[in-house]
């Protein structure tokens, strides 16, 4: 059985999809089986990340409503061939999706693969609720903003409430993942620290994924960050992200990005 | 520029943390009713559950929310079994 894992934040533009496809990507690097859902139904964009556009023939509704087989409608990865993406209809939108439909999805998905992770969209809305209801555990992507985390403190409270976890009163493991974070800002009191975010949501901490061009450019590519720029600072965020959600203990460091000797002499007061 | 400001005002990231810790926790008070509702079934469950064997399906939480008082209702199905075998203890 797989564990389904949610990647959600409440607010849009955090991270949840750059997340999904870099800790999909790192578990499958792991040797595992991995399948990821974009349940943003009607502004899909996982399939974008990943580089597989223009490969979308089939997606979640037509799967849902017994148009395609869920083989046909999933993708596999170019890079990786134990990762796949089922992608989220472009033309569609969220009432397309039914409680059924997104439950036997997931049970089939559940006894192919290792790992099942559902890209949640924004809001606390359908899709949202869909995205995390047969969840086990779930990835709380965050920006060290006040806006984001208070609507993180939101989605955990859904997560409390409305997942199938929930219901039977059990609850999901909730991990946070601050996304875009810069430390000299943080440390120069500019930007809300790690640990104030920790204090104020009180759920453990996957990981610290620094601000960096890496994310933007593996996106321009195509790629997530863990394949397309293994060694940046991002990368070895979701790397050892990835490597705790598979019941590793490791020290939690926030990776710096190598700067160029150059860099470091000519650039270092200049920032 | 740090030393100048530490002396003049307050940091941003202090502001910030201030303004969002006072939010969340009226925020909480006023929506976190439902994690309220999870937390009180489940500890009454396993209160329950200590003395009798309870299907985790056969449980109903309602809360019903009135101006002056609201009303917390429960309904754990006994399974006639259990039932009998508590009043036989009670008896002997």
């Amino acid at each position: 059985m797989a564990r389904v894992m949610v990647v959600t934040s409440g607010k849009g533009g955090v991270g949840k999809t750059t997340s999904t496809a870099a800790l999909g990507a790192a578990l499958a690097q792991s040797g595992q089986t991995v399948a990821m859902i974009d349940f943003d139904v009607g502004l899909r964009n996982l399939d974008l990340v990943m580089g597989a556009e223009r490969r979308v023939v089939f997606d979640l509704i037509n799967v849902i409503q017994g148009q395609a087989k869920l083989a046909q409608a999933l993708i596999r990865d170019k890079r990786l061939d134990n990762l796949f993406i089922l992608p989220a209809s472009q033309t569609r939108d969220k009432d397309a999706l039914t409680e059924d439909g997104v439950a036997k999805v997931i049970e089939e998905l559940s006894s192919n693969f290792d790992w099942v992770i559902c890209d949640s969209p924004a809001g606390i809305g359908k899709g949202a609720v869909f995205a995390m209801q047969h969840a086990d555990i779930a990835v709380v992507v965050t920006n060290p903003e006040i806006s984001s985390v208070r609507d993180s403190d939101r989605i955990i409270g859904l997560l409390d409430a409305k997942t199938e976890k929930a219901k039977k009163g059990q609850s999901v493991e909730k991990y946070l993942m601050i996304a875009r974070y810069d430390e000299s800002r943080a440390s120069s009191g500019d930007m809300l620290e790690v640990d104030d975010i920790l204090e104020i949501l009180s759920i453990p901490l996957l990981g610290v994924v620094p601000e960096s061009q890496e994310v933007l450019r593996a996106s321009n590519f195509g790629s997530p960050v863990t394949i397309c720029s293994p060694k940046s600072a991002p990368a070895q965020a979701y790397n050892a992200a990835a490597r705790r959600l598979n019941g590793e203990v490791i020290e939690l460091t926030i990776p710096k990005e190598k700067t160029p000797l150059f860099g470091r002499i000519f650039g270092g007061r200049a920032a | 520029m740090k030393w100048f400001n530490l002396f003049k005002r307050e940091q941003p990231s202090e502001v910030a943390r201030d303004r969002i810790r006072i939010l969340l926790a009226h925020e909480r008070s006023v929506t976190g009713s439902s994690n309220l509702i999870a937390l009180l079934r489940n500890e009454i469950l396993l209160a329950v559950a200590k003395y009798i064997p309870v299907d985790l399906e056969q449980v109903d939480v309602n809360m019903q929310r009135g101006e002056i008082l609201s009303t917390l209702q429960i309904d754990i199905q006994i399974p006639v079994s259990a039932k009998s075998r508590e009043v036989a203890a009670c008896d002997a």
